[in-house]
């Protein structure tokens, strides 16, 4: 095994038994992270991005939600083997993760610090006294002034960048070597989306650790990403490093996801490129691939089979039947 | 004065008063959300208002149609200040202006059939017979690219970017010519966006309508917008066209906002330089001294603290670039 890789997903398959039936959240996901990369998973909603991150630690609401397949390897353990004591010892400690609301993701009725100092104590068997001190350097470290002061603040005294900030210095409080963002940006405004992003890059770099982000975001992930899983329907449709996603994308989706974004730096269009349609409901999906009833350049196949998810080129994931013909230029990706 | 002005919005302002003590209630000062702004829109453009959230744009919204009552300004439609109307003339020009909010789960009623969703303002308006609305409903649903066949479904059959497709439809039943969009594209997925936007696009060719653009995705507004204003804490401080507002951006304020947007393309983020704003923006119950911006302004002088800068026209081309900056045009980095 590569011993790079931090953590490895192998066909991870996570649903929800609803009384409307089975909804298919994650159903065959496999990725890799490296030390110390950041991987983007980006898709829309219910593209089953958050469920791949809350498997990773089994944070999926039971008994509806279930992982009913898959391998989750981080330092040679498999996760979803894992009792609910011993994987406590892994959340928060050695992976933890940031939520995208945070408003709601810290407890109103506790102060700052006594949320900070809980998983300190528990996770390093320190002293009240100890933890308090390394609870001031933790908020200095993400930049909230006068940080003893604001050990006994509440939540509510907090403005939403504080408090994500806060969120970030209890994810880092003990030195975790995978930080799990789920959209950690998009409850706050552009200006201090860049502060918060900023500060987790910078965190990352110094402590060596990988990083997840969680967004549908392109431009987050063009600027803080290595690599990149687009997801689609509760699958990876591709994965790649970032250049080739931005620059050669060889699934219909990410394309038509290029085309129709708006961008700052390019000039007014006349319209905009839409994936026309919606998205499938995740509980009677297509037989074939989740994303032809809104491809254009669905064939036969694709109604009747699922592609896998096949290596195209050097480390280019794509599952789509017609990525070669992408990759040769035989089909332009403007159709 | 040039008479194509559809819009005037003149001095709006619109103070929310606080008020502490359960018995005996005393005034605790205000929330200045809308201080003293003022704006044209022409007919047939899309006018841009963009700003971070509690800056006062979608209370602009709201002020100009009198869903809540504006504290002192003008809102003058061709050529009448609506603020001065009575009830039943205000009645009657909320046919002309109407509004797209911006959840499309929160501003369709779930107990009422998309066809009764649309046809309302129809019936509050008292056009037409059961039989005409039905038809117009109908053709409605289908200019906004619905099947008429579901016109008694419910909302909740629907998908948010479909949802924001009966939103818009039932701004256009009564033929308005003004539409509020306040950030009517910011809760959907970037695919629908795209939908969404190209919509609206084809029914402003089609109907001659004039749009009052709200949202807070800088790119968004750029691609809609002729002319756009940037909002920081219940005042204006810059206006320009579309195109010298991301080239040229004389406000800190905008080159910090235009700066701190992540652009979709790996290699020219890898060149870009970033300038991140710091701190958060204040409180509008306390606001600070002379330009509101100083305390997160990174080349602020003694002045901006104690002066409050106004907005004047900057531009060398006749066309108008205002910006409230006492150091106008001045680069923010370092």
């Amino acid at each position: 095994m590569d011993n790079n890789k931090i953590l490895e997903v192998k066909n991870l398959r996570t649903h929800f038994y609803t009384d409307d039936g089975i909804v298919k959240a994650v159903d065959g996901v496999s990725f890799d992270l490296k030390k110390g990369e950041t991987l983007g998973i980006v898709g829309e909603t219910g593209s089953g991005k958050s469920v791949t991150a809350l498997s990773i630690l089994n944070l999926i609401p039971q008994p509806t939600g279930k992982i009913i397949e898959g391998e989750i390897l981080f330092e040679g353990v498999d996760m979803t083997k894992l009792k609910r004591r011993e994987l406590q010892k892994y959340r928060g400690n050695k992976i933890s993760m940031i939520f995208q609301d945070p408003m709601t993701s810290l407890n109103p009725v506790y102060t700052i610090g006594n949320q900070l100092m809980e998983s300190i104590v528990i996770h390093r068997r320190m002293s009240k006294k100890n933890a308090k001190e390394e609870a001031v350097k933790l908020l200095q470290l993400v930049g909230i002034p006068e940080p003893k002061k604001r050990l006994t603040s509440y939540p509510h005294e907090f403005s939403g960048g504080m408090r994500q900030r806060v969120m970030i210095a209890m994810a880092l409080a003990n030195d975790p070597s995978i930080l799990i963002a789920d959209e950690p940006t998009t409850a706050l405004d552009v200006t201090i989306q860049a502060q918060i992003l900023e500060l987790m890059d910078e965190l990352k770099n110094k402590t060596n650790s990988s990083i997840i982000i969680i967004t549908h975001d392109l431009g987050v992930v063009a600027k803080y990403a290595s690599r990149v899983m687009v997801m689609y329907g509760g699958r990876p449709v591709e994965f790649s490093n970032i250049n080739n996603i931005f620059y050669e994308p060889l699934h219909p989706y990410t394309i038509g996801l290029m085309n129709s974004i708006t961008r700052l730096d390019e000039k007014k269009k006349e319209k905009l490129k839409p994936i026309e349609g919606t998205p499938p409901s995740l509980i009677d999906l297509p037989k074939g691939c989740v994303f032809a009833s809104r491809c254009n350049y669905k064939i036969d196949k694709c109604t009747s089979k699922y592609p896998p998810l096949k290596e195209i080129k050097g480390n280019h994931y794509v599952a789509c039947y017609r990525a070669k013909e992408f990759m040769e230029g035989s089909l332009s990706r403007k159709g | 004065m040039d008479n194509n002005n559809l819009l005037e919005v003149k001095n709006l302002k619109k103070y929310f008063y606080l008020r502490s003590g359960f018995f005996f209630q005393k005034s605790a000062g205000s929330v200045k959300a809308v201080d003293d702004i003022s704006f044209k829109i022409k007919e047939g453009e899309t006018f841009g208002l963009v700003g971070e959230s509690g800056c006062g744009k979608s209370t602009t919204a709201r002020a100009i149609l009198r869903l809540i009552e504006p504290t002192d300004g003008q809102v003058i439609y061709e050529g009448e200040d609506i603020l001065s109307f009575p009830r039943k003339k205000m009645f009657d020009i909320r046919k002309k202006i109407q509004i797209i909010f911006q959840d499309p789960y929160a501003s369709l009623s779930p107990r009422m059939t998309i066809g009764d969703i649309i046809s309302e303002p129809m019936e509050i308006h008292n056009i037409g017979d059961k039989k005409y609305r039905e038809k117009r409903v109908k053709k409605l649903l289908e200019i906004v690219g619905l099947n008429p066949e579901h016109i008694n479904r419910y909302p909740h059959e629907f998908s948010g970017g479909q949802r924001q497709r009966i939103g818009v439809a039932r701004a256009l039943v009564l033929n308005p010519k003004l539409i509020l969009c306040d950030e009517p594209v910011s809760a959907l997925d970037v695919s629908v966006q795209a939908q969404i936007l190209n919509l609206m696009t084809d029914l402003q060719k089609e109907f001659n309508l004039t749009y009052l653009f709200i949202a807070h995705d800088l790119s968004v507004v750029k691609h809609v917008s002729n002319n756009i204003a940037v909002m920081y804490l219940g005042k204006i401080v810059e206006v320009a066209s579309s195109e010298a507002l991301y080239e040229n951006p004389l406000h800190p304020y905008t080159m910090g906002l235009l700066s701190a947007v992540p652009i979709p393309d790996p290699e020219l983020e890898k060149k870009r330089k970033r300038i991140i704003l710091t701190g958060d923006v204040p409180s509008p119950i306390d606001p600070p001294s002379g330009c509101r911006f100083h305390p997160r302004c990174p080349i602020a002088k003694e002045i901006c603290s104690k002066q409050e800068p106004e907005l004047k026209n900057y531009s060398e081309d006749g066309k108008k670039h205002l910006s409230a900056c006492f150091f106008a045009g001045k680069s923010i980095v370092k």
